[in-house]
């Protein structure tokens, strides 16, 4: 059975790709959607491009926090043990 | 996080164990500031955020009953204390200061309407900043720069999102848990931070125009 619906537009993979990349689409909105793509060069340059700024901002070097509050916690970790809590 | 494993760790902090508490502070302490600049507007008070999580972390560490992971619970103490602390420092800021600010991230802030021509095709011209575009690919930490410092201008209910779920790459129910959204809801949000952090990625990078294929 194929459900009649109108067919996945570029704005509309823009704004379904989130779902798309966190698997939430139903069955056949996914299907749909991969079609799309299969037959859209722009969309898929589109979607490489929205999973490269994810992989990227997860690659992020971290940025250490002051190691000044790691001691002071330390301390009153100390103290905190002392008075039992 | 195995439930066992935070139990351990639980029981080793009660008995004090210095060591136990260190590496847990070290593991998260990090995020945690990164999560707290999200609400607050300056580091100092992020840092003061963070220091007042830990201190009720141990008031409530014999409470800790498990029902969410150990760092969930951790980040919802810190989300909660920083999101009260952020609305009664933007209570203190004068008028100014606030204008232009969204903190709802109300509007979808997702496209650029031009780049879609009325059937929902992209227009010819279009902008990419990425992929087949050689100076920017090899240009990675540039790219690293325009992300973080996109993500560090978001309103917060965006930024405390795509901090925990891209940065940290938590999983969306340990996202939901921390911040206490349901799972539409943090998609939405995500959608939209991912959609301004690629936007504002243009002005960064402007690059010519491609052809809709």
């Amino acid at each position: 059975m194929v459900e009649v619906q109108k067919p996945v537009s570029c704005r509309r993979v823009t704004e379904l790709v989130t779902d798309y990349l966190e698997r939430r689409l139903p069955f056949w909105e996914r299907l749909r959607f991969q079609y799309h793509l299969f037959r859209c060069v722009a969309c898929r340059r589109y979607i490489r491009e929205v999973r490269q700024i994810v992989k990227t901002t997860g690659e992020l070097p971290a940025e250490p926090p002051p190691p000044e509050i790691e001691k002071e916690l330390l301390e009153r970790f100390r103290n905190w043990k002392r008075t039992g809590g | 996080m195995g439930e066992g494993r935070d139990r351990a760790l639980v029981e080793k902090l009660l008995a004090g164990d210095e060591g136990a508490f260190s590496s847990l502070v070290s593991s998260h302490n990090g995020a945690l500031l990164r999560l707290a600049r999200s609400f607050v507007p300056s580091q100092a008070v992020a840092e003061e955020v963070v220091q007042e999580t830990w201190l009720e972390v141990l008031k409530g560490l014999s409470r800790f009953e498990g029902r969410s992971s150990l760092k969930t619970w951790i980040f919802k103490i810190l989300a909660n204390r920083a999101r009260t602390r952020g609305v009664r420092e933007k209570r203190s800021l004068p008028f100014s200061a606030l204008a232009g600010d969204d903190p709802e991230g109300s509007d979808d802030g997702s496209f650029d309407p031009t780049e879609f021509i009325s059937d929902g095709h992209w227009a010819p011209g279009h902008r990419y900043w990425t992929g087949e575009n050689p100076e920017i690919a090899l240009d990675q930490k540039r790219l690293a720069a325009a992300i973080r410092q996109a993500i560090d201008e978001l309103p917060p209910n965006l930024r405390s999102v795509i901090l925990l779920r891209d940065v940290e790459g938590w999983s969306s129910e340990e996202a939901c848990e921390a911040l206490e959204l349901s799972e539409a809801n943090q998609r939405v949000l995500l959608h939209r931070a991912r959609a301004r952090v690629r936007k504002s990625l243009w002005r960064l990078f402007p690059t010519k125009g491609a052809a809709h294929g």
